[in-house]
């Protein structure tokens, strides 16, 4: 690991200030950030912790959503009981992740601002129509994640919570990658008021919502439905772990699964 | 710049400065020689540097020390009472011979803590699910899920 200066703020304005000066990087469970900077993937000069933000910490019930402050970690959401009262999908999506040492340390947060391809908590964002709420604005999630590793965060952006519209069902299943545990194909599904979104990680570069998917559950919200239909292939990810071909077929597969389990 | 520290090890207080890139294992290898932690893989794969901190398993590889500023830490050093009786999950693993080479071992113990106080009468199916984290190359796990289960029956007594 390169050498860095550690900044400990006790307030989001300081620790964005810090970010904007210094052009380095926040921390929050330091699972994929500390992860690479040991592989020098990153190297920042500057490290911010966010533990000490009061302002990110918290999980409550808000109307009709579930507000999820950013420094939440995996296992928090996974036994939290206002997350499995309102939405259990989000539980047991968080008690999927990864191992039990990573999900006592790793953040919702942490996780949304790195987008990783195949991490699980963006399938929840897209699919239930989440809001990230950062120190500067509320991004719906439809204009939230950008690409492989993107997202609209600016550099100094830091997210305060995450906002989930409870749904009337939703479940979300996950193809983990035998040794990472990532996905390999995750299909988040949800049946809302405004209707169906179906979104899909692991897939493709970045989480996306699978529009033909949708328009099948619209019709009939069954698992035969979603078995039914044929995923394109086109621009999925081609890796050792599997071709397109299989991915697309793990799709309509996975969805499937998940509006079972949605009951 | 130096970052200084001060948090609890197996009971103790320790206050320590260190360079911010330094890993909670190296801490605690090279700084408070507790050599009980073991670095298997490095990359936060294997959990041979499992440890407690404020009572939760980590693997201490992948947790820069400074993020166990004020929080209390336990390694396998810390498990024995203080008269040398081993702790019931350290003497399951000795009676079912939950081990071969031991590298592993001594992080298995600590997940198989932390997943008893969760799970206090774990079904074998569980047990094996949550040491989802813990590689071992030896022993087929066999004999480390029985001893995980004889130790959460003794640590019920
Ligand atoms: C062995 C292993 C297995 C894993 N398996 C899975 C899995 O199955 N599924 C899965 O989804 N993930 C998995 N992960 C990743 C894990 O969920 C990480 O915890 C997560 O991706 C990052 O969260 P973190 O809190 O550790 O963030 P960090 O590593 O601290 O930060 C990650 C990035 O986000 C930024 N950041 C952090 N918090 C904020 C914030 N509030 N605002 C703005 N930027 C922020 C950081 O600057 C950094 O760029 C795994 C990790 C490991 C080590
Ligand atoms: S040495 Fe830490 S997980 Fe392998
Ligand atoms: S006993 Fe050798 S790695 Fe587990």
């Amino acid at each position: 690991m390169y050498p860095f200066e550690l900044h400990r703020p006790a307030s989001i304005a300081d620790a964005a200030a810090l970010l904007a000066k210094t052009g380095g990087k926040a921390l929050a469970g330091g699972q994929s950030l500390v992860a690479a900077m040991k592989l020098r993937l990153a190297q920042p000069g500057h490290v911010v912790d966010l533990s000490g933000l009061a302002e990110l910490k918290g999980i409550r019930r808000e109307g009709d959503a579930v507000s999820i402050g950013a420094m939440s970690r995996h296992a928090d959401i996974a036994s939290s009981d206002v997350v499995k009262g309102a939405i259990p999908a989000l539980a047991a999506l968080a008690e999927g992740i990864g191992d039990r040492q990573v999900r006592n340390v790793g953040t919702i947060g942490g996780s949304l601002a790195n987008n990783d391809p195949a991490a699980d908590w963006p399938a929840a964002v897209l699919g239930l129509n989440a809001t990230v709420h950062t120190n500067k604005r509320k991004v719906p999630a439809d204009e939230y994640f950008r690409g492989m590793y993107e997202t609209a965060l600016a550099d100094d952006e830091i997210i305060v919570s995450v906002s989930f519209p409870v749904p009337k069902k939703a479940a979300y299943a996950k193809f983990p990658n035998p040794a990472s545990r990532f996905a390999l194909v995750g299909v988040f599904v949800a049946l809302s008021g405004p209707g169906v979104r179906v979104a899909v990680t692991g897939a493709a570069s970045s989480v996306f919502r699978c529009k033909p998917l949708e328009d099948a559950l619209a019709r009939s919200f069954t698992a035969a439905a979603a078995k039914a239909v044929k995923v394109d292939a086109a621009g999925l990810n081609a890796d050792l772990h599997g071709s397109p071909a299989y991915r697309a077929h793990l799709v309509s597969v996975m969805a499937a699964r998940a509006v079972t389990s949605a009951g | 710049m130096a970052v200084t520290l001060s948090l609890t090890v197996n009971g103790k207080a320790v206050n320590a400065t260190v360079d911010p890139r330094t890993l909670l294992v190296e801490l605690l290898r090279n700084q408070l020689g507790l050599t009980g932690t073991h670095v298997g893989c490095d990359t936060g794969q294997c959990g041979a540097c499992t440890v407690h901190v404020d009572g939760r398993a980590v693997k201490s590889c992948n947790l820069l020390a400074a993020q166990a500023n004020g929080a209390v830490v336990v390694t396998i050093e810390g498990l024995a009472a203080a008269d040398g009786t081993m702790h019931p999950m350290q003497a399951a693993f000795k009676e079912c011979h939950g081990l071969q080479c031991g590298f592993c071992t001594t992080g298995m113990v600590m997940s198989a803590i932390d997943l008893v106080n969760r799970h206090p009468k774990a079904s074998e199916a569980t047990i094996r699910e949550e040491l989802e984290g813990n590689l071992c190359r030896c022993t087929g796990y066999h004999n480390i899920v029985k001893a995980v289960a004889q130790g959460a029956a003794a640590m019920a007594k």
